[in-house]
């Protein structure tokens, strides 16, 4: 908010629109460079801080970056506040760690293949320095706790290492059966070991020392057996003690610290599969209220319950439609409206929706109908035809808003991302290419016809390698699609994730 | 290095293995510091020992949960009571870390030490490590310090007194719903050891901002500490502070918060005497009873019993009673279980006019009910109504619920009312178990399910001891033996087991002369299991019978088995014989 936001200086009147640049790649493909399926990242997620950035990928591993510029900068940045200089820092992020979260699993009682494919990624309180996330496959969600830890070196030991090695059967039988019975008969050993009172003189503890650390990440609880079909979304609660899981029928709340039990509630399984019209395709917990959680289907409605009501929430409290338009139904009509993402906003107070046309932004006081909607990518509607028959309509596209809530942004094909203004009045919508050069042609387009043309919107198109061009020489390219990306929590800065690679930018 | 005499050996290898790689042996010498302790001496446990655990604090948290608990009783290695500040400074770290077990643990630990600790060293180290844990960085060390403050507080002076308890209410007022949760949790703890003055100003402005928290898991809490908080209160306080509250929570938005107030609303009404009770707890608790939420409900249908026994019979027949009517025909099958484990308890307390009148009914209708938990539920407590109104009422009921309930296609449900039988037996009597339920113990023992098969077994037994041998002899042995000739070798097995069960209780003779010879000639069985099980049979039958049985029947008939053709029966029949053996020389 006090980086990028200077900018935005205007007393009245929607923000400006922001000046995107390039921030850094992380797994950047070279030319003819093919990319692993394993590779390809499948989650991103910003922790509360914004000082910590994790991505998942098919492969089943969690990849942690921490942001250098804040440690490093905050007594230069004294300087150059007295110095009256703009602050020209933007987040800096850095390779920390990763770990192996899932492994390919087969469900024998099923007979079905478990991908490693991490679905999604939520960081949980951090605590002594240690971070803490979550991370889910299909199944199977996992607790990580990653912390630095000191490599130990020994010296000093009451026996020879070989010795003691050598007798091995003897160390390792303190164990169990010591060859002396003051140690197995552990309830009395004043009876048969007697120590002098002022102890024994030869013994030594053991000296550790230790210089260098490590980070260590390890799997502390494994949450497993509570859904019958894929999990798609798991959300941490604002008590700090719950979370959710949410699958296609039914969503769980667990708590962190009991991986043996959950509770379900909701589901929506019919009692007679063949009746079933509609299914959860993603969930999120209230950022503040915790009793309130929010839910999409893929008829394109959310549902907001409240916990407090019932156990089982299968009735919701409200339920957020944008009815039909007349006249404009086609056999496209349901499978677009599906909903790929829903986020709540930083205050809570709205939430954003991803369809495959479009963004919705919801006022959760207003259940009657988005309160703005913007197109992505409405060049493609004639082709959705195209898109149905190579499955790319079922694509499901993530979608964030920005910490101040003042821009919500979301991907498209050609490795492209759009950026909105959601602030009353605001018109800004930026489509940039996640590349070296964001920016790299800008060709005016009106994007949303029914805005004054005062608006200033960019298209980018792609170089040379662009698979296909439409009539209007705006490009798509179904194979690279920027399906997954986070909005820094307090800057304006976003992480994409085009196949293998992690882009980031900053405005 | 190595200069280690012999004798010392194990406990320098248990000291090294202190560091060891492998965590299982790290474990192992962490629960023998003890011994380590004792091996070094005091002063060196002191001086080295303990500070050495404070280093070594990064460790997995199993070894952590082991050095938690171990340091909790380590105050006579250290040398007595005068040392039993050094502990601190480990338990302190521990109680920073983020595993909850641990920190629990370290906290336990601490107030075991705390509460033997001297004035003097309280006041010196462990109220500054409370203070110290109160204002840590990271969540994890405040939510640990609340647990500590009942031991700090009650020997402070004046000034620290008025500072820990301003320290508590911030703690309660934190940012962290964790902390506010440990804070709401341990509030009861606290304020036990407040003086009255400041507990009704400091500690009742403390839960009022837990109970009006926004966060539905601090506010189910401090339900709990109304009923902790009420004890402690006068009773015209607590009704003046307390009531208002607990009958706001029986209000309360969240079904959560409710379902606490309905397992928690009895131990009130003690509390704020019985006039408030009968003014503001009962209609509180009726409207729980009707809930809109099945969970509040069962919560308080599971608390019925308990909530009239501290009323009076009239305000139990007038208010609760009609609820309880409504409750039996619930729609969850959950809550209509939940009555039907406690209303049999309601008998005693209505007395003998009431209960015929108005539960008899209730119990009718629960034991005619679809879902097989519910009846159950009525009949494992049978004995409560039998001592206030007798059993002949219900038996006309009874019966059909339990037959029912005896062919219920789910086994579980058949080896639930099983293991009742006896119970019945002993309630209903001789007469009534003859006619009615010996058909269906017989037919037990025929169930396609080994569980079912071998509770019936011992049912068979439970019977005999509790109608003794004579009519065992009559009502059950015959029929048993009987079906030594059933065709499925399985049931044969069952037999058998029935036989070696019932032998103890039926004494020498029958065995001898009834149980005996079937026994005896189901050796002659084409199965092996059936042979190596007669070999067993006839193991534990030895020191029931007598020396020249042993001798003319079953050892030769053990001879005879140890020689057959299947290894197992060979196996079985020489252990046999092996232990007559032994009887005879004893």
């Amino acid at each position: 908010m006090n980086g990028g936001d200077e900018v935005v200086t205007a007393p009245a009147g929607p923000p400006q629109p922001l000046d995107w640049k390039f921030s850094q790649v992380f797994g950047e493909r070279t030319a003819g460079e093919e990319v692993q399926e394993v590779d390809i990242i499948s989650a991103i997620e910003f922790d509360k801080t914004g000082d910590h950035l994790a991505t998942g990928d098919r492969g089943g591993r969690v990849v942690l970056f921490e942001r250098t510029d804040t440690k490093d900068h905050d007594a230069l940045r004294r300087d150059l506040e007295r110095m009256d200089h703009p602050i020209n820092r933007h987040p800096e992020f850095r390779y920390k760690t990763e770990f192996q979260s899932h492994e390919p699993e087969f469900d024998y009682l099923k007979s079905l293949e478990i991908e490693e494919k991490i679905n999604k990624i939520r960081w949980c309180q951090t605590a002594n320095g240690a971070l803490f996330l979550l991370s889910t496959n299909d199944k199977t969600i996992k607790f990580w706790k990653v912390q630095e830890k000191k490599v130990k070196k020994i010296s000093e030991m009451n026996l020879d290492p070989p010795k003691a090695v050598g007798n091995g059967c003897v160390a390792s039988s303190s164990n169990s059966n010591s060859p002396t019975p003051g140690l197995a008969n552990g309830g009395s050993p004043d009876n048969d070991f007697s120590f002098p009172p002022g102890g024994l003189p030869s013994l030594r503890l053991p000296v550790v020392t230790s210089q260098e650390t490590n980070l260590v990440a390890r799997c502390r609880r494994v949450y497993a057996h509570a859904h019958d079909y894929h999990i798609n979304s798991i959300s941490n609660n604002s008590d700090g003690e719950t979370f959710i899981s949410a699958d296609d029928l039914r969503i769980n709340l667990w708590n962190l610290e009991i991986s043996n039990q959950s509770f379900n509630i909701v589901d929506v399984k019919p009692a007679n599969m063949e009746d079933l019209t509609e299914v959860i395709t993603s969930a999120e917990l209230h950022p503040t209220h915790c009793n309130m959680l929010a839910y999409s289907s893929s008829k394109g409605s959310i549902r907001l319950i409240d916990l407090r009501q019932s156990a089982l929430c299968d009735s919701h409290a409200k339920l957020f439609e944008e009815p039909e338009a007349p006249g404009s139904r086609s056999f496209f009509t349901e499978i677009i409206a599906s909903i790929s993402d829903i986020k709540f906003a930083k205050d809570g107070r709205y939430m954003l929706s991803r369809d495959y046309m479009t963004l919705k932004l919801w006022d959760i006081n207003m259940d009657s109908g988005p309160v703005s909607t913007f197109q992505v990518h409405e060049y493609l509607r004639p082709k959705l035809c195209d898109l149905y028959e190579n499955d790319s309509i079922f694509d499901k596209f993530e979608c964030c808003l920005s910490g101040d809530g003042l821009r919500v942004a979301t991907g498209s094909y050609s490795n492209l991302f759009r950026v909105f203004g959601c602030a009353p009045g605001s018109t800004e919508a930026t489509t940039l290419e996640a590349s070296k050069n964001p920016v790299r042609r800008q060709v005016q387009m009106p994007s949303r016809p029914s805005r004054s043309l005062s608006s200033i919107t960019r298209v980018v198109r792609r170089g040379a390698e662009t698979s296909g061009v439409d009539a209007n020489g705006n490009s798509f390219d179904f194979t690279t699609k920027l399906l997954h990306l986070a909005w820094h929590p307090t800057e304006n800065s976003i992480a994409c994730a085009a196949a293998n690679s992690l882009y980031m930018y900053y405005a | 290095m190595a200069m280690i005499d012999e004798p010392l050996y194990p406990i320098a290898v248990l000291i090294d293995e202190l560091k060891n790689e492998d965590i299982q042996l790290r474990l192992n010498s962490i629960r023998r510091l003890s011994t380590i302790a004792r091996a070094l001496g005091e002063e060196r446990t002191r001086k080295e020992l303990i500070p050495f655990l404070s280093e070594n604090n990064d460790d997995d948290d199993e070894v952590l949960l082991a050095m938690a608990e171990e340091l909790g009783v380590f105050i006579p290695y250290v040398g007595g009571v005068q040392y039993a500040n050094v502990l601190l400074p480990p338990l302190e770290t521990l109680c920073t870390v983020e595993e909850t077990c641990v920190r629990e643990k370290a906290v336990e630990s601490l107030c075991r030490i705390g509460a033997q600790m001297m004035e003097q060293d309280l006041v010196e180290s462990f109220i500054p490590l409370v203070k110290r844990l109160a204002a840590g960085e990271w969540f994890t060390a405040r939510v640990s310090s609340c647990g500590l403050f009942h031991i700090a507080y009650p020997s402070a002076p004046e000034a620290l007194k008025t500072e820990l308890r301003a320290i508590y209410s911030q703690l309660c007022q934190d940012d962290m719903p964790m902390v506010r949760r440990s804070a709401a949790t341990n509030l009861g703890n606290f304020a036990a050891t407040v003086e009255a003055p400041h507990l009704k100003v400091d500690i009742m402005s403390m839960f009022d901002d837990l109970t009006q928290d926004d966060q539905d898991s601090v506010r189910l809490l401090a339900v709990e500490g109304c009923a902790a908080l009420g004890k402690l209160l006068e009773p015209q306080d607590c009704a003046a502070h307390i009531l208002p509250v607990i009958v706001n929570f029986s209000q309360d938005k969240s079904w959560r918060v409710r379902y606490m107030v309905a397992n928690q609303l009895y131990e009130l009404c003690e509390a704020v005497g019985p006039e408030p009770t009968r003014s503001d707890l009962v209609p509180a608790y009726v409207r729980l009873l009707h809930d809109n939420e099945a969970e509040v409900r069962i919560a308080a249908a599971g608390k019925v019993t308990k909530f009239c026994r501290i009323l009076n019979p009239e305000l139990a027949i007038q208010h609760i009673l009609p609820c309880v009517k409504e409750l039996s025909t619930d729609s969850s099958q959950h809550v209509r279980s939940a009555l039907a484990s406690v209303i049999m308890g309601m008998a005693p307390v209505l007395g003998k006019d009431a209960t015929i009148e108005q539960l008899l009914p209730i119990f009718l209708s629960l034991l005619k009910d679809e879902f097989p938990d519910v009846r159950l539920n009525i009949i494992s407590k049978l004995d409560q109504v039998n001592q206030v109104i007798g059993i002949d009422l219900l038996s006309q009921s009874l019966l059909p619920a339990i037959v029912e309930l005896a062919e219920d296609r789910h086994w579980r449900v058949r080896l639930a009312i099983i293991e009742y039988i006896p119970l019945l037996a002993s309630q209903l009597g001789v007469g009534f178990f003859d006619d009615k339920l010996g058909a269906l113990c017989m037919q037990w023992l025929k169930d396609k399910v080994y569980s079912i098969r071998d509770a019936a077994a011992n049912n068979v037994k439970r019977l005999a001891e509790e109608f003794g041998p004579d009519w065992a002899m009559q009502h059950i042995v015959p029929q048993v033996l009987d079906m030594i000739n059933n065709p499925h070798y399985l049931h044969r097995m069952t037999i058998l087991h029935s036989i070696s069960l019932l032998a103890p209780v039926m004494g020498s003779d029958i065995t001898c002369s009834k149980l005996l010879p079937v026994v005896i000639n189901a050796s002659k069985d084409r199965v092996p299991n059936i042979k190596f099980n007669v070999a067993k049979v006839l193991q534990s039958l030895i020191p029931i019978v007598d020396q020249s049985v042993v001798e003319k029947k079953i050892r030769p008939c053990l001879v005879e088995l140890s020689e057959d053709s299947d290894v197992d029966v060979r196996f079985f029949a020489s252990q046999a014989l092996e232990s007559s053996n032994q009887v005879m020389m004893s």
